[in-house]
């Protein structure tokens, strides 16, 4: 480390006063408790909450809400939608990074702004879209009625409207991520003589997997636990239409605290399942 | 590439949640039924739509699932507007039925003449919720403008519930001024009438002005007041109340019933755009039908809904009080000119709820 500060230097700084003085153990203190009592307030304790109310009338009552099949029906409308959306955003977000961060080309800035605009808008004005759009009062309406396509207040709409919301998760990790990596080994590869497919799956692919894969993972936690956007273009109807939040709100509405709780709870776990896979790929990557 | 692996794992998982997806059961000897609906009927369909599916499948060998939706009244209304492809609306309210009438172009204008009583098979009325042993001390309407009483009632704005809620007040002051509803129709009041119109816009009014929040639905209205204890009196549907009072237990609120109060006819339609291209007119009418049978009307009765048939209420005296009510037509010339007089943009309600922000 030629160059850098001497050994000697060094500890001269640290004995300086002012250092690990009593003072400052003790705002160092003062701070962690404070960020530790702000999460437990803010993350621990609805948390609890959540479990403690699923389970407050017994494992048995527990259990029995996961048989309702509405329950089930929103269950697996929710594995749906996002075993749909997730894929496919994951595939526009590499390509919308992939074209930002190693191209240019007019009307990049706009199309920039184009991915975070999702973002920006309420997620209620996301749903609203799609029923202005293809509602029947919408400029598509009668169109769709006359080929008896359903896309409101149906599965499509909810994929829709879904797919609008967590757009930008995917690409808003790997524009970053692939601005700073650079251009110079995709370059040195195809002067190799590798083709655009070879060079982006043993080039790229490998460089951003770990951005990907955050990516991935917030798509698929706000796929799976958007309201506002899905609320507006479900039409609310019981085991057809409704995802596990908006089952979450009906079960509460209908004194059915255990039931609610209870979908809540497996919302969570699901959360948390997502992030015990990426751990466990991160701890397969390192041995 | 070490992705590979579980990039395989996810994608075989992918896979199977779609085929399992796919096995949707579609059977020729099976029809569906969508009942779109408003917030305090969920209980009373469930049970209702069990009963007409057996009684159905014993009449025809017809299997029949029926798929409910149920939100605000005004809401539910505007998803039917949008597409919502609801094959029997069940609303709190005549007027929202007649803006999808209007708006949608969905059913017939004689909707409301295609079952008796003007398609309204059970009533319910407004009445007061309390916490237990009413330290308040809430009899009557005015106690709700008293010094320091706070007041919990949905937005009139979204919910069918909070229309009626703010009609039977009006009606109340309306009432006291007068003395008698006769004189509403007569010319040679109207200079009276004018004043006790006066009077009633300042009574509800001032209720709106302790009144701390506006839930959408009247679902929601009873959560706050019951779950996060907000308020100390409950505007509610009697249906709603004692739906409440059960499930929440006596030792928790009690039921104030008003001197006088709105009888509020929630009304039931057919879509017919929608039952025509469906083909399922006639399950449709049945089903709707089914409502004014004795099967029917003991069970709105069962879910704290006034049957219409005489014997049945009877039946159910100690539930359903006799109370004197009025009319919204008899009082304010029936929906479309409450709604445009009260509740359009700009009307009274916008009027006195801006005064209040004040």
């Amino acid at each position: 480390m030629a160059g850098g500060p001497s050994r000697a230097l060094l500890d001269e700084i640290a004995s300086r006063p002012g250092r690990d003085t009593f003072v400052s153990s003790v705002i160092k203190g003062a701070f962690i408790t404070l960020s530790l009592l702000f999460l437990a307030a803010l993350l621990f304790a609805p948390l609890i909450t959540v479990f403690a109310t699923a389970l407050s009338k017994g494992f048995e009552m527990y259990f029995n809400s996961f048989a309702d099949p509405d329950t089930i029906a929103a269950i697996r409308l929710t594995l749906i939608t996002a075993a749909i959306v997730v894929p496919t955003n994951t595939v526009f977000g590499v390509a919308a990074a992939w074209a930002i961060a190693k191209f240019e080309f007019k009307g990049k800035s706009i199309l920039i702004t184009l991915i975070d605009l999702p973002i920006a808008v309420s997620p209620v004005i996301s749903g609203l879209i799609y029923v202005l759009l293809f509602g029947m009062q919408g400029w598509f309406g009668l169109w769709l009625q006359e080929h008896d396509i359903s896309i409101v207040f149906a599965l499509p709409g909810i994929i829709l409207a879904t797919m609008f919301v967590t757009f930008p998760y995917v690409a808003r990790e790997l524009i970053p991520l692939m601005q700073q990596m650079g251009n110079d080994e995709e370059e040195a590869a195809i002067t190799l003589g590798a083709g655009g497919i070879m060079t982006f799956f043993h080039v790229t692919l490998p460089k951003i997997r770990w951005g990907l894969l955050y990516g991935v993972i917030l798509c698929n936690a706000r796929a799976m636990g958007e309201f506002g956007a899905v609320s507006v273009v479900s039409g609310h109807i019981r085991g057809l239409t409704t995802t596990m939040p908006l089952h979450v709100e009906i079960l509460y509405q209908e004194y059915n605290f255990v039931g609610a709780f209870a979908v809540a709870s497996l919302l969570t776990l699901l959360a948390v399942l997502t992030l015990i896979i990426k751990s466990l790929i991160e701890w397969r990557q390192k041995t | 590439m070490n992705l590979s692996p579980s990039l395989r794992t996810a994608f075989v998982t992918l896979l199977s949640i779609l085929t399992l997806a796919g096995c949707g059961s579609s059977d020729d000897k099976s029809v569906t039924l969508l009942n779109v609906s408003y917030d305090p009927t969920r209980e009373l369909y469930r049970d209702f739509n069990e009963d007409f599916a057996r009684q159905w499948q014993q009449q025809t060998g017809q299997r029949v699932t029926i798929k409910q939706s149920h939100s605000g009244s005004g809401s539910q209304a505007r998803a039917v507007i949008d597409g919502l492809d609801a094959d029997v609306v069940t609303l709190a309210l005549a007027y929202d039925i007649n803006s999808i009438q209007e708006k949608g172009k969905r059913l017939g204008a004689n909707w409301q003449t295609r079952f008796p009583n003007n398609s309204a098979p059970y009533t319910s009325t407004i009445v007061f919720l309390v916490r237990k042993g009413n330290p308040k001390q809430i009899r009557d309407w005015p106690d709700l403008v008293r010094e320091g009483v706070s007041v919990v009632t949905p937005n009139p704005k979204t919910s069918g519930g909070a229309r009626w809620n703010y009609l039977a007040a009006w009606g109340y002051e309306l009432h006291r001024q007068l003395g008698d509803w006769s004189k509403l129709d007569d010319p040679a009041n109207a200079a009276q009438v004018e004043e006790a119109q006066a009077s009633a816009e300042r009574f509800v009014g001032e209720i709106y002005r302790h009144t701390p929040v506006l839930d959408s639905g009247a679902r929601g209205a009873t959560n706050t007041f019951v779950q996060r204890e907000i308020g100390d009196v409950l505007i509610a549907w009697e249906n709603e109340a004692l739906l409440a009072l059960k499930e929440l237990g006596p030792d928790k609120v009690e039921i104030v019933i008003p001197s006088i109060t709105i009888l509020a006819e929630p009304p039931v339609a057919v879509v017919d755009t929608v039952v025509d291209r469906r083909g399922t007119r006639q399950i449709a009418e049945a089903y709707l039908q089914h409502l004014y049978s004795d099967a029917g009307q003991e069970l709105a009765a069962k879910h704290y809904f006034r049957p219409r048939k005489p014997e049945i209420l009877a039946k159910y005296g100690e539930l359903f009080p006799t109370l004197p009510t009025f009319t919204i037509d008899e009082v304010f010339g029936g929906w479309s000119a409450a709604h445009a007089k009260h509740f359009a943009d700009g009307g009274v309600f916008d009027r006195i709820y801006q005064a209040g922000a004040q």
